[in-house]
């Protein structure tokens, strides 16, 4: 019975294995996620996010030290809605934590609490990267936030109870500097309404919504196709008929598309942050970016 | 000790480390009204944002509440090639005795294995997958279960279960489905060593240290029914132990590594003699033990992790297998018996280039050799021993050898067209292999898996 010995040493570890208790470990799975858990718990947790500013978060690989970082998590929070069913259903799988698989506390998607834009009425992969619960770039409106704030803090009171008190403090504090914010980002942004844009992908559905910006077209042909020059002949037909105050994308995406039709059009490219990282160090620091960039096209 | 004793000692030993979690647990109930008091804070500030949203659609939530919505995932990968060979070739391995799916894909225009994959949570407790794969046999289309297995998810201590029918968990490309493969065909010494793959009836266990560097230990107990276990097997024929380590060297860089052991114990396991072109070949059986290491190696590099518009991976595997026992060689009545003690060794080392979010390019070598001894122990009249060992096909001979390139195409994440060129020098006449193979999957996306 030979086989017995490694079953036994599996067997062995699963049991001598201590359950570490170093406060809350967090794995979020953008760093929008990580910036917020860290206002909301401070030193309580212990936070790390998966993917940083310049990765497009829908094609991450399922890496080992991904695996072995949510291996040890007690709480996942990540924006859902399919953004990351690439790799995150992977890692929940090989990870061997109950703690974080769905249903359990520690398993939080932003989408769930959150109202959803641009949920496609049809769907048809012919259409593109299209995802069927709805736009999942739901973390440029900073009410979206707000609501994950709340959720987060929930979650973290639950998983750690003895502190639930401390949570609630941050949360009410957070609360207040992030509402005296929005309140002057709105009055800044008063002057944004109607300001016509073209963005890289549907990246900054929220971001308009929120803004009441005008997107008159998108430089991807469809949602994940990378542009092509028949769509971006077409696009600029369409700017030279209704011009647009600039053209939006994120740092990680390819900039020359946005590049040629700048030259072609004059209007001018905007890389806008779309999440924590480099010189945006916090969530306050996100909004006040793109603020002062859109501010800086407007008329 | 009755492999049952020994699971109720580990499942007893695994409950009694739960005390901490299901304390931490019943404390929730205290804080429950705290909790409400901490949302009915919130639902007014709440009322008021959300006045400020006129919006179509509440998402995930409001989705109209049908039976349909728990359906499993589910998602058919069809693949055909169009090949073209110098001379259709028949797989011959000098030294090895073949097993499992070892044909050469048929020249011309062909569908392969189509798959139909379900997958889901069952419950809370299980995740399940099933794979469906349909292929053209002598008697029309075959279907066969693939794999059916299930997962555990709520164990704790980093374990895991998983039991069913599926591809092992040894070397790095065992656990890949062919559609996930960087060239249209397994290396050398998958067809070799495994015959093409590893699946069969089984359980595993495996266990994921609570460390910054990935590590993973586990095992796994199969029925052993298919090659490289025998024909008529008893449980534990086939049994297989797997350490793997990984990590991040950087931003860009991502590796991999794994030491598996493979030991079969099969009984009468037949395989394919020397046919010297003839439609039927001598029997060949061997009884005895094998006992295989594969050492596994992948290293991936993307500029800043961004896979997307720029990667670089490299991966190799070494296989070193250890085989001794009796060979029964019959062939139109006679028969003889053979001692054999072999050794065999075999690597393959491969590298994709993706130079833009559609294209990659790549370049595989693979060798094998192989150090048997073998020794008639008795003969029937009919034979002679050079004879036997001719046609046994387990003499050393030259050692097999292919290289490939290839370049590929991928629209989106769920097709792939790709051409691809391979020297084969493993079988008695080099062979120059053209081929197109198309991937096309339909419904659920895929895995990125590493």
């Amino acid at each position: 019975m030979k086989y017995l010995m490694p079953w036994a040493l599996v067997c062995a570890l699963a049991i001598l294995t201590p359950a570490a208790w170093a406060g809350v470990r967090v794995f979020a799975c953008e760093p929008e996620w990580a910036a917020l858990a860290t206002e909301l718990g401070g030193e309580r947790l212990t936070v790390t996010s998966a993917t940083h500013a310049g990765q497009d978060v829908h094609y991450i690989q399922a890496r080992p030290s991904l695996i072995s970082q949510l291996r040890r998590a007690d709480l996942m929070v990540c924006s859902g809605a399919g953004l990351e069913e690439g790799w995150l259903p992977v890692l929940l799988r090989r990870a061997n934590n109950p703690a974080v698989q769905p249903g359990s506390p520690g398993h939080l998607l932003a989408a769930t609490v959150v109202p959803m834009r641009g949920v496609p009425g049809d769907v048809d992969r012919a259409q593109g990267h299209l995802h069927a619960d709805g736009n999942p770039h739901l973390q440029v409106d900073p009410h979206n936030i707000g609501r994950v704030a709340r959720a987060l803090t929930a979650r973290l009171a639950e998983l750690d109870p003895a502190h639930a008190a401390h949570y609630r403090e941050r949360l009410a504090a957070f609360e207040a500097r992030w509402a005296a914010a929005i309140d002057d980002w709105e009055r800044r942004a008063e002057r944004l309404q109607g300001l016509r844009v073209v963005t890289h992908h549907e990246d900054w559905l929220y971001l308009a919504s929120w803004l009441g910006l005008e997107v008159v077209g998108k430089l991807e042909p469809l949602p994940g196709v990378p542009p092509t020059s028949a769509h971006l002949a077409r696009l600029e037909a369409e700017v030279a008929e209704r011009p647009v105050a600039a053209i939006l994308r994120t740092g990680y995406q390819d900039g020359r598309a946005a590049d040629w039709l700048s030259g072609r059009t004059g209007a001018p490219v905007l890389v806008l942050p779309h999440t924590v990282g480099g010189e945006v160090v916090d969530l306050f620091a996100l909004f006040d970016t793109i603020l002062a960039r859109l501010e800086a096209v407007a008329p | 000790m009755k492999p049952v004793l020994f699971a109720a000692a580990c499942v007893g030993g695994v409950m009694m480390n739960l005390p901490a979690a299901l304390a931490a647990e019943t404390d929730t109930a205290a804080l429950e009204a705290e909790l409400e008091a901490l949302k009915a804070d919130h639902e007014a500030r709440l009322g008021v944002l959300e006045a400020r949203d006129t919006l179509p659609a509440m998402g995930a939530a409001s989705r109209s509440p049908g039976s349909n919505v728990f359906n499993p995932a589910i998602s058919a990968i069809v693949m055909g090639s169009y090949l073209s060979y110098d001379d259709a070739p028949e797989r011959e391995l000098a030294g090895f005795q073949l097993g499992g799916e070892t044909d050469y894909a048929p020249e011309g225009l062909s569908l392969g294995e189509s798959e139909i994959i379900f997958s889901a949570n069952v419950d809370q407790r299980f995740y399940g997958q099933l794979t469906v794969g349909l292929h053209d046999g002598e008697e029309g289309t075959e279907v066969g279960i693939e794999e059916a297995f299930f997962d555990t998810l709520g164990l704790p201590g980093g374990t895991g279960l998983r039991f069913g029918r599926f591809y092992s968990g040894i070397g790095y490309l065992n656990q890949h489905h062919p559609h996930a493969w960087n060239f249209h065909d397994a290396p050398l010494p998958y067809i070799a060593f495994l015959g093409g793959q590893f699946g069969d009836d089984g359980i595993r266990a495996t266990w994921v240290a609570p460390t910054d560097l990935f590590l993973e230990l586990g095992t796994e107990v199969y029925q052993g029914g298919s090659f490289p276990g025998g024909a008529d097997p008893d449980f534990g024929d086939v049994t297989t132990a797997f350490v793997r380590i990984g990590g991040d060297v950087g931003m860009s860089h991502a590796w991999r590594a794994g030491l598996s052991a493979l030991w079969a114990t099969p009984a009468g396991r037949e395989g394919g003699g020397h046919h010297h072109g003839e439609a039927v070949g001598p029997d060949v059986e061997f009884t005895g033990d094998s006992d295989l290491l594969i050492a596994d190696f992948v290293w991936k590099w993307a500029p800043n992790g961004d896979y997307r518009r720029r990667s670089f991976t490299v991966q190799g595997e070494y296989f070193y297998r250890d085989e001794q026992g009796e060979v029964a060689f019959a062939e139109d009545g006679e028969s003889a018996e053979l001692a054999y003690d072999g050794t065999q060794r075999g690597w393959y080392v491969e590298g994709v280039y993706g130079f833009n979010p559609r294209w990659r390019a790549g370049l595989r070598y693979e060798r094998l050799s192989t150090s048997n001894t073998l020794a008639v122990d008795s003969i029937t009249a009919g034979l002679t021993p050079d004879e036997v060992l001719d046609e046994s096909g387990l003499l050393d001979g030259n050692d097999p050898s292919r290289w490939g390139a290839m370049v590929d195409y991928s629209p989106s994440e769920f097709s792939r067209i790709r051409l691809q060129y391979n020297r084969d020098e493993s079988g008695h006449e080099p062979n120059n292999v053209w081929l197109v193979q198309y991937i096309m999957s339909l419904g659920a996306h895929g895995a990125h898996a590493f």
